[in-house]
């Protein structure tokens, strides 16, 4: 059944993923695992123990030199400065002068001039162009993504498994922290202590060649689940984790996208930051809404109506397997957009009760106390 | 494959069990492999008309929606109504207790256009 398209890329994991007997899908011009057992199971599989998802479709940009730190903290929005140790890490949007949002990504702070960027594999071309054009003289840009591998372990056990391949004298990184090791003795790599699910864990950084056995290793362990792409959007869903095409886009800048967050008030000289300002002054027109669905299964592009009328389209929308019912993001008009907003969401040819929420959806006990 | 020899098969993965005029219509086990983790069933209500190649219902995994496309024409009898419930039978049991309507037949014939377990696997095998 297996039909592959030639100008799909594979990941150094595909011949694993085949072996695991992973459905695979196109996904931003790579053929991904979309599920293994099913995607319920590996979303259980991440709250309950631990599981392992390959991400290396995501694109890495080492950032180095005596005007890196300027470079960045000009292109992006967080602010990184607050990356005082080498080892910090922080999430950070990159914006367009209007304000748009060009990317999400995460920039880890690998040596005293050095960045590591991990961005969206759907953006990676689009990414290296515009630091290609702004990058000044007196910084180093290398896109390391093809000769690295990205391998997510994340759930309640995850840190244990960690702990026993890197060995007990290994420091586990503190929360959006980064730290390298050697998996098994002889492997070696990054580990950050980033995700994307809402529970504990890290994300390995390894090079291709290596990804196999650390694959391989991980899965050794009995309580380690091999997850795919399914299971990984479930996940954030739930957490309410924006993703970049569907929660955010060149269309909608951080305010409107509720990450003001990503975006601190006291930050300036970064591009976009004009726009930013704007948008924090006024009140945005829309604003994006959490939604709890009952009686159907949102997708993206349903209807959202109030009181009949249409006021919106479905962004994000899946089954929760935790809440065991839909659960939805959607672009509203502000003034719709507070706790409790009873709205409609339009399922083909019926409607589903709508009813808005604070995110996150589900509340995890990994990362609690963090 | 080996899907049960006792009944019917449709192009769109339905499976069809006759017991006198009344047929008993699910979705194939193959069918529930390709969906995946089945989370939601939309189906039709006793005494509902069930057209020939026309959509009855709806069934949802996770990641897609699938329509359920009517294998024969007649008036819907009884319907499995467990499945909105505990959607998850027709992963489980497809050919049993994930049973979705029981269908009254106004056009015997129509039975004999179906295919045969054998066919059917082939058929499925082919893609």
């Amino acid at each position: 059944m297996h039909v592959s398209d030639p100008d799909l890329k594979r990941t150094p994991l595909h011949e694993e993923h085949l072996m695991l007997g992973a459905r695979m899908v196109p996904f931003a011009g790579w053929e991904m695992p979309v599920q293994y057992s099913g995607i319920i199971d590996e979303h259980r599989a991440v709250r309950s123990s631990a599981g392992v998802f390959d991400v290396s479709h995501m694109a890495e940009f080492r950032v180095s030199g005596e005007c890196a730190f300027d470079f960045l903290q000009r292109l992006l929005t967080n602010d990184l400065s607050r990356l005082s140790e080498v080892g910090s890490a922080q999430y950070s949007l990159m914006l367009e002068h209007d304000g748009g949002i060009i990317d999400d990504l995460i920039v880890y702070r690998t040596g005293d001039l050095e960045y590591l960027v991990i961005a969206n594999a759907g953006n990676h071309e689009a990414d290296a162009e515009w630091f290609l054009k702004h990058k000044p003289a007196g910084v180093e840009f290398a896109d390391e993504s093809a000769r690295t591998a990205l391998i997510a372990l994340q759930g309640p056990l995850a840190l244990g498994v960690i702990q026993e391949l890197c060995g007990v004298e290994w420091e586990v990184p503190q929360r959006f922290h980064v730290a390298s090791a050697t998996l098994d003795s002889t492997v070696p790599c990054l580990v950050a202590r980033t995700g994307y699910t809402g529970e504990d864990g890290v994300e390995i950084l390894c090079r291709s060649v290596d990804a196999p056995s650390v694959w391989r290793l991980l899965l050794s362990f009995p309580e380690v689940t091999p997850c795919g792409l399914g299971a990984r959007d479930t996940l954030r869903i739930e957490m309410g984790y924006h993703l970049y095409g569907n929660d955010m886009d060149r269309t909608r800048n951080p305010i409107s996208a509720g990450l003001g967050w990503v975006v601190p008030a006291s930050k300036s000289g970064y591009i976009g930051e004009e726009a930013v300002a704007a948008a924090r002054d006024g009140v945005p027109a829309t604003r994006l809404a959490f939604l709890v669905v009952e009686g159907g299964i949102p997708r993206p592009g349903h209807p959202v109506l109030h009181h009949g009328a249409v006021v919106g389209n479905v962004a994000s929308g899946t089954f929760s397997p935790t809440l065991d019912t839909g659960i939805a993001t959607a672009y509203l008009p502000s003034e719709l957009v507070s706790e409790g907003t009873e709205l409609e969401v339009e399922i083909r040819s019926k409607t589903a009760r709508a009813t808005i929420v604070r995110p996150p959806f589900v509340k995890t006990t990994s990362l609690s106390g963090q | 494959m080996g899907h049960p020899s006792d009944r019917s098969y449709s192009e769109d993965h339905e499976w069809v069990l006759v017991q006198g005029d009344v047929v008993t219509v699910g979705i194939t086990d193959f069918a529930q492999d390709q969906l995946g983790e089945v989370v939601y069933i939309e189906l039709p209500s006793t005494g509902d008309t069930m057209n020939q190649g026309e959509t009855f219902g709806e069934i949802e995994s996770v990641k897609s929606v699938s329509e359920l496309i009517s294998p024969l024409s007649g008036e819907i009898v009884e319907v499995n109504s467990a499945l909105s419930d505990t959607p998850e039978t027709v992963n489980a049991d497809p050919h049993g207790e994930g049973w979705m309507v029981k269908v009254r037949l106004s056009d015997a014939a129509q039975i004999d256009a179906l295919m045969s377990a054998g066919e059917y696997d082939s058929f499925v095998t082919k893609g």
